[in-house]
């Protein structure tokens, strides 16, 4: 073996088509109603570029009336964000419902002894904060879901997913995951085919969880390293010296991949300890929609 | 002489059985008004493909009435379909049945299971020990069963031809991933090679019938295909959508072809047989080990690996 060259160019982006892609995404989410007897979809609105794409998508496989998208603002929710929601009602003319979770969220966080403006005090009480909003979220929506009869969506990503940047049973709790395997710029690449408004596609990702927050400021790193590193490491199985003698740094390379590791409990259903002969998730194995899951009409 | 083939994408229903009978048996009927002569239809047509522990409460006999059922009213078809057999000794296989007039005329089960990446297989079903061509009298003389993941293993369409194939049948659950460009799935161009490939060296037609639909988070992809013994397309079938297609195959084709490129009859089988015993008995640890550049694969020096001839157990 030689030593590699020093490479001009980075790894690469995982390249999509966005077209085929859209379409199987499409013919998923209507193979999700049809096997489990659901018509209606419910998703959280954010404004950003996830939640906007998997309205465009639930759209095209549901149509707008049978879409409920549902705006949850806390306090410091920027403005920015809600209008930007708004422009994604209008453009697909799907239904909508606000719901502030302001006065929820408020009295829980009082209760639980986080202080009102822990964002400026320390990261436990933030996260405490951003998991309380988030989990807050979870229950409009699955709330939502009874009374419009529809199944939530999920917004994940791939990126999101692998490094573990959400909250469980928050917005990661979901009964469909349209996006779940795309990563955040091939997402991006999708939303523009879909139509979604390019100055969402655009905008710096936020979680919006406290003002000024960015994804990229908070994981201190941009979507495009990211992006090209978790290609690199988990589509590709390159091991971490191969990324760094590729041209990727090294630093950001062992924190992707301890990270990755690091939240492997976040994608999983959590480890039941093996007893009896026949345990659900371990040998007792069946796909989800198969005869008798689908509900009754 | 002309042989008819339709192929029958269709989107079988996960785990129901009586549901999918009836949709074959429609889907049936239209290519037989449509004057088929074979009509295949996609791996586990009968049953959907993701069953996991679903497999012993679909599995059926392959004497079962409701399999010999399929086409039994139209004397001259040829039907095959995919199923999950339940083998006389309890074996749960991949199976794909050839009926003819309410008769089985041929039957393979999978030989390849793939357990590998998304698939899991291995798990559920037990995997078939016998690679062979079936009889079916003129003008095809015998066909090749094989069941998807079977197709990527080039010994086993290989050797129906040898077997006296004319016609390979491949059924198949393939689902798409890596839509990396407009070209489509980095799958589906893997495949297209593969028969591509196998209707040239093989100077056999290829009758590819893949499933549609979603199962769980895979969308099945389709794009079933007839080859002429050329490799020339006869009938192609759009992708991820239900379909019918029909394609004409004229054995004099395949008779000409066969005569210009005649690789299928100048076969070294007994060199092939040679060759093969020698590596199998080379990783095997069980040959005498005097000739030198080996490429077969030890697991051991060949010192220790004489002692203890490695030997897979028969599945009772």
């Amino acid at each position: 073996m030689t030593a590699r060259a020093a490479h001009v160019e980075l790894p690469p982006l995982p390249v999509i088509e966005p077209a085929i892609t859209a379409d199987l995404i499409v013919a998923f989410i209507r193979a999700q109603m049809s096997q489990t007897g659901f018509a209606r979809i419910v998703v959280g609105l954010s404004g950003g570029v996830d939640s906007a794409t998997v309205a465009f998508l639930a759209t095209r496989a549901v149509g707008a009336e049978n879409l409920l998208a549902v705006r949850m603002p806390y306090r410091t929710s920027s403005t920015a964000s809600e209008a930007d929601a708004l422009k994604v009602v209008q453009a697909l003319g799907c239904r909508t419902a606000l719901v502030e979770i302001t006065p929820m969220v408020e009295p829980l966080l009082a209760l639980m002894g986080v202080s009102q403006d822990s964002y400026v005090l320390d990261d436990a009480a933030q996260v405490r904060r951003g998991n309380v909003m988030a989990r807050q979220r979870m229950i409009v929506l699955y709330d939502k879901s009874v009374e419009f009869d529809g199944l939530v969506a999920g917004t994940s990503n791939k990126t999101e997913a692998l490094l573990g940047y959400g909250t469980q049973y928050g917005d990661m709790a979901a009964a469909l995951m349209p996006i779940g395997d795309l990563y955040k710029t091939q997402l991006r690449a999708v939303a523009e085919h879909l139509g979604v408004p390019a100055e969402i596609v655009a905008k710096p990702p936020s979680a919006d969880l406290w003002p000024g927050q960015t994804d990229e400021g908070e994981l201190g790193r941009t979507y495009e390293d990211l992006d090209r590193t978790l290609f690199a490491l988990v589509d590709r199985r390159w091991t971490a010296d191969r990324c760094v003698a590729a041209g990727l740094d090294r630093d950001l390379v062992e924190w992707v991949a301890a990270r990755v590791a690091r939240m492997e409990y976040k994608r999983q259903m959590p480890p039941v300890a093996k007893i009896s002969l026949r345990t659900p998730g371990i040998d007792h194995l069946y796909p989800r929609r198969r005869p008798g899951s689908r509900r009754a009409t | 002489m002309e042989v008819r083939i339709a192929l029958v994408q269709l989107a079988p229903r996960l785990g129901e059985l009586d549901a999918n009978l009836e949709l074959v048996t429609g889907r049936l009927a239209e290519a037989t008004a449509d004057g088929a002569d074979i009509v295949v239809f996609p791996e586990l047509a009968l049953t959907g493909y993701l069953l996991q522990d679903l497999v012993p409460d679909v599995a059926i006999r392959a004497d079962d009435p409701r399999l010999l059922g399929i086409g039994a009213d139209a004397r001259d078809v040829m039907v095959a379909v995919g199923f999950v057999e339940e083998t006389p000794t309890r074996r749960y296989c991949n199976s794909v049945a050839l009926l003819r007039g309410g008769r089985l005329i041929g039957l393979h089960r999978k030989v390849y299971l793939p357990t590998y990446g998304l698939f899991d297989e291995g798990r559920f079903t037990r995997a078939g020990h016998q690679i062979r061509a079936t009889e079916v009298g003129d003008p095809l003389h015998k066909v090749g069963l094989s069941v998807c993941e079977d197709f990527w293993h080039p010994f086993l369409p290989m050797l129906q031809v040898q077997d006296g194939a004319l016609l390979l049948i491949n059924v198949a659950a393939g689902p798409a991933r890596a839509p990396g460009s407009a070209a489509g799935l980095a799958a589906i161009a893997g495949w297209h090679k593969m028969q591509d490939t196998y209707a040239l060296l093989g100077t056999v037609a290829i009758a590819f019938c893949n499933r549609v639909g979603n199962e769980e988070g895979l969308t099945f992809w389709g794009g079933s295909r007839l080859l002429g013994p050329d490799g020339s397309a006869l009938a192609e079938a759009p992708l991820y959508e239900e379909a019918l297609v029909m394609g004409v195959l004229d054995t004099d084709d395949l008779r000409m072809q066969r005569y210009n490129l005649p690789v299928v009859g100048d076969e070294r089988l007994e060199l092939v047989r040679r060759e093969v015993d020698r590596i199998i008995a080379d990783r095997a640890g069980i040959a005498p080990h005097t000739d030198q550049g080996t490429d077969g694969e030890r697991e051991a020096p060949p010192v220790h690996a004489a002692r203890e001839p490695e030997r897979e157990v028969e599945p009772a």
